[in-house]
């Protein structure tokens, strides 16, 4: 009986997956919110259908490493510059030279070797709560080790990625010794560690501390939902090294079948109509700077940005790491 | 050699994780050791001394309470007290931060009342972790319990009245003892779940070996390293394991005679209020809140969530899966348990605890192991074909149900096998003789003997195991074909951008799926009596 049972449900499951298309694009992805409307107007504009597969970024690398010239994928979607990077040092990403994604996405925002490119932007900035901190107060993420922000400060973990990527774009910009400084500043103050932008968010509009580090599409969620809350957002480091910033971007798998399809959503992903749709769902910033932010976003006006190449949140991320665990940030 | 065959077949994921020992990654070793080692072996050891603590007196207990004693509300938690199973452990994690944090409305409240210094203590702490596991995991030792109680009960329970001992001293120095086996089984399976999460210990910021090794993979880019940080977590079980083994010794956990139901002591006034207190306690915190706080985040969801595109293929998919992994793992366990009680030797019982240890690892180091394995076959296929056909055959197993249902085997094979084994314990080998003296084939043995009075714990070994394969992500989510998603996926997808609201519908919808075999389970079970 077990047996008959089994074998009927293995035979369900053997039926599960449905493939076959003719003109596609396969993603693999490891961002999960916020593309859908850019991509069902690439569907609607050119006809081709996109297959998409989510996962964790670490363990879709794997994947497509252990697929080889064998994968199914065309394009490889994720969140954070360090990943892209990473993927492109594996060998997993080919370069695409497009004219179209030189002009639309920022030198600094994709990869030397164009393997892979920027697509959207998102600045990892101070946030405090107005009924406590004035701006005046603030300056530099340096500035966060000052004594006067002790136990004031929320950070997330050092096992969070963008703060890895923050770390490590802080190492290539003032080396290690100097990055160590920032970072034992920002422990002698004795941070209370929060994992979940939101959550800190939500710690700084209680009063649990008064300033923090989170990335802005977050902040800009709470107040679409409540514009009254007590948070506001400070422009770390305008009079020096400009705001740190993150992507989340793409790159042309190496041994893509669908090449063409996947460079014309590449380059259709960086082009306005789809920047503007990604600046309006996720909130976050375009990474074409002719796209317009979303009024949210927009009001916390123009800033300056770390144009450091974001590559280099992958090429220091393990001496970032190295550094949090040297320093006792947790 | 079946069972031979399964167990290597099983293994070769762990020996995919322990070949990365090939290349020991030195400087990263070097780094963790002159910086954290310490304090995540000692977090890890006590994760999992206090999971295991916990979930015992709390599996026990509980179990021992509704199966020996009547009390207001006792058939209704006899069943019900096996719910928080069916919850995610990173999912109370967030549910109780949202409610008990600083910013949550309890303290809000006290901070109102009591001014601003009135603060609870701190759950992203040691302490806190260990309570969230106990109370997801204690139905662990609980299912396996009941039914070891229940089918040692009578018998066990007339022999301590007739030695003079009373009720509870009976529990104590002779119902006890013979549940052994069960009752390590559980807590095995609840300490090895926290040894392998991930989820609730990153949420909490507490920082364990799987922390580490998650941290290692993503943060320094060095899988191989992390995998190797990974395997010492199955050397601790398998330590923690030989160990319990070896204080086992050659004692069996037998008892003649057909199980008859335990004559229940009726608890009245204060008593049966505690019994009933108790258990409702434990089912409000483990189960009504976290349910109720889905619920109040489903209802902030921006509306036409509930009309999600293909919602109910989610769930039958995942329900599928379940089903699948369930009754596959579960025969899988069977036929391995059946093959060293027919011949007992210390090499094969090593060999087949180690194939079943794909438990304590963290899901996605399991994984990882298991594509290396499936996508080496797939190349090897591709090969052969061009060779000889002249084409070659695209990818097979890789991203095929066939091989997310391998992870399953590797993972859960623990679950299955603890569960079988533990209820095969229990049957006197004499039985055995008696069948095969009748001339009965080994196979008739098993079927006719064995398995009626393995019931119980066969169905437990289902249960769990359907309730662990709707939990399941890491292997899922790396492993699945196109197309192919489970609510655990969609939950995650949400949760990972911090969408919580959008993320509490279909992970009520996971612990709808998890009630369907509990509910199931405990009719038939039920039907016995």
């Amino acid at each position: 009986m077990m047996l008959l049972l089994l074998l009927a449900t293995l035979a369900g499951v053997a039926g599960l997956p449905a493939t076959a298309a003719a003109d596609e694009v396969v993603i693999y992805s490891a961002r999960h919110y916020g593309q859908e409307p850019a991509f069902e107007a690439f569907t609607k504009a050119t006809g081709i259908q996109i297959k998409m597969l989510n996962g964790d970024a670490g363990q879709i690398f794997e994947r497509l490493k252990a697929e080889g010239d064998k994968t199914p994928a065309d394009l490889l979607l994720t969140v954070d510059a360090g990943n892209l990077w990473n993927a492109a040092r594996a060998g997993l990403l080919a370069p695409v030279s497009s004219a179209e994604l030189a002009r639309n996405i920022p030198a600094h925002l994709r990869d030397p070797e164009d393997r892979w490119f920027g697509l959207t932007l998102r600045a990892r900035t101070i946030v405090y709560n107005p009924k406590k901190v004035t701006p005046a107060e603030l300056s530099t993420y340096e500035a966060l080790g000052d004594p006067k922000w002790k136990s004031r400060l929320c950070l997330r973990t050092s096992s969070y990625i963008y703060n890895q990527s923050m770390l490590a774009t802080f190492i290539r910009r003032h080396g290690e010794p100097r990055t160590e400084e920032i970072v034992r500043g920002w422990v002698a103050n004795q941070p209370t560690l929060i994992n979940g932008d939101t959550k800190i968010l939500e710690s700084i509009a209680a009063g649990q501390c008064d300033v923090g580090l989170t990335n802005s599409y977050y902040l800009a969620r709470i107040l679409k939902k409540e514009p009254g809350a007590p948070l506001a957002l400070f422009w770390a480091n305008q009079q020096t090294t400009g705001t740190h910033v993150n992507v989340s971007g793409a790159g042309v798998t190496a041994h893509a079948k669908n090449r063409a399809n996947a460079v014309k959503l590449l380059e259709f992903l960086s082009g306005l109509p789809a920047q503007q749709m990604f600046a309006d769902t996720s909130l976050e910033f375009p990474a074409n700077p002719r796209a317009e932010v979303n009024a949210i976003v927009k009001a916390w006006g123009p800033f300056k940005q770390d144009e450091l190449n974001v590559a280099a949140a992958g090429e220091f991320q393990a001496a970032a790491t190295r550094l949090a665990d040297r320093v006792g940030y947790k | 050699m079946v069972a031979a065959a399964i167990a290597a077949t099983v293994a070769l994921p762990l020996v995919v994780v322990f070949a990365s020992w090939r290349h020991p990654a030195v400087e990263v070793w070097s780094h963790l050791w002159r910086t954290q080692l310490l304090e995540l072996l000692v977090n890890t050891l006590l994760l999992a001394g206090g999971v295991g603590a916990g979930t015992l007196a709390l599996g026990a207990g509980l179990a021992w309470l509704v199966v020996a004693y009547e009390f207001p509300g006792r058939r209704l938690f006899e069943w019900a007290l096996i719910l928080p199973l069916a919850m995610p452990a990173y999912v109370i994690g967030f549910a109780f931060l949202a409610l008990f944090d600083f910013a949550g409305p309890l303290q809000t409240a006290l901070r109102r009342v009591g001014g601003a210094g009135v603060t609870l203590p701190e759950l992203r702490s040691g302490g806190g972790v260990v309570a969230m596991m106990t109370l997801v995991f204690y139905p662990y030792v609980y299912v396996l319990a009941r039914v070891a109680f229940r089918e040692h009960g009578r018998a066990a329970l007339e022999v301590a009245r007739s030695l003079g001992h009373s009720p509870r001293r009976a529990f104590v120095t002779v119902i006890l003892p013979l549940a052994r086996p069960s009752l390590v089984a559980g807590t095995a399976l609840a300490m090895m779940e926290a040894l392998a999460d991930f989820g609730t210990v990153s949420i909490f910021g507490y920082r364990t070996l799987t922390e580490a090794v998650y941290r290692v993979w993503t943060g320094m880019f060095d899988r191989v390293a992390a995998t190797q940080v990974a395997s010492v977590l199955v050397l601790l079980v398998f330590a923690v394991l030989a160990l319990e083994g070896a204080l086992r010794g050659r004692r069996r956990f037998t008892l003649g005679g057909r199980a008859t139901p335990l004559p229940r002591v009726v608890l009245t006034g204060a008593r049966a209020a505690w019994a009933a207190a108790a258990c409702g306690a434990v089912l409000l915190l483990a189960f009504v809140l976290p349910v109720v706080e889905l619920v109040v985040w489903a209802r902030q969801a921006p509306a036409g969530q509930l009309a999600v595109r293909g919602f109910g293929g989610l769930v039958a998919s995942t329900f599928l899966l379940a089903a699948a992994s369930a009754l596959l793992v579960a025969t899988l366990a069977l036929v391995l348990a059946y093959a060293r009680r027919l011949r007992p030797s210390r090499t094969a019982g090593i060999a087949v605890q180690f194939s079943s240890m794909g438990y304590a690892l963290p899901g996605a180091v399991i994984a990882v192991g298991v594509l290396g394995p499936v996508a080496w076959v797939d190349h090897a296929l591709a090969a052969l074909t061009h060779g000889v056909l002249g084409s070659p055959l695209g990818l097979v197993l890789t991203g095929s149900a066939a091989a997310v249902l391998f992870a399953y085997v590797v993972r859960f094979l623990a679950v299955g096998y603890q569960a079988t084994e533990a209820a095969l314990g229990r049957i006197p080998p004499s039985l055995d003789e008696a069948a095969r003296s009748l001339g009965v084939t080994m196979r008739g043995a098993l079927r006719r003997v064995h398995l009626p009075l393995m019931r119980g714990g066969i169905l437990s070994a289902l249960v769990l195991i359907w309730v662990e394969t709707i939990k399941e992500l890491p292997a899922t989510l790396l492993l699945r074909p196109f197309g192919l998603k489970t609510l655990a996926i969609e939950v995650w997808e949400r949760t990972s951008e911090s969408l919580w609201a959008e993320a509490a519908l279909p992970a009520l919808a996971i612990v709808g799926v998890g009630l369907v075999p509990l509910l199931l389970g405990s009719r038939i079970d039920g039907g016995r009596h």
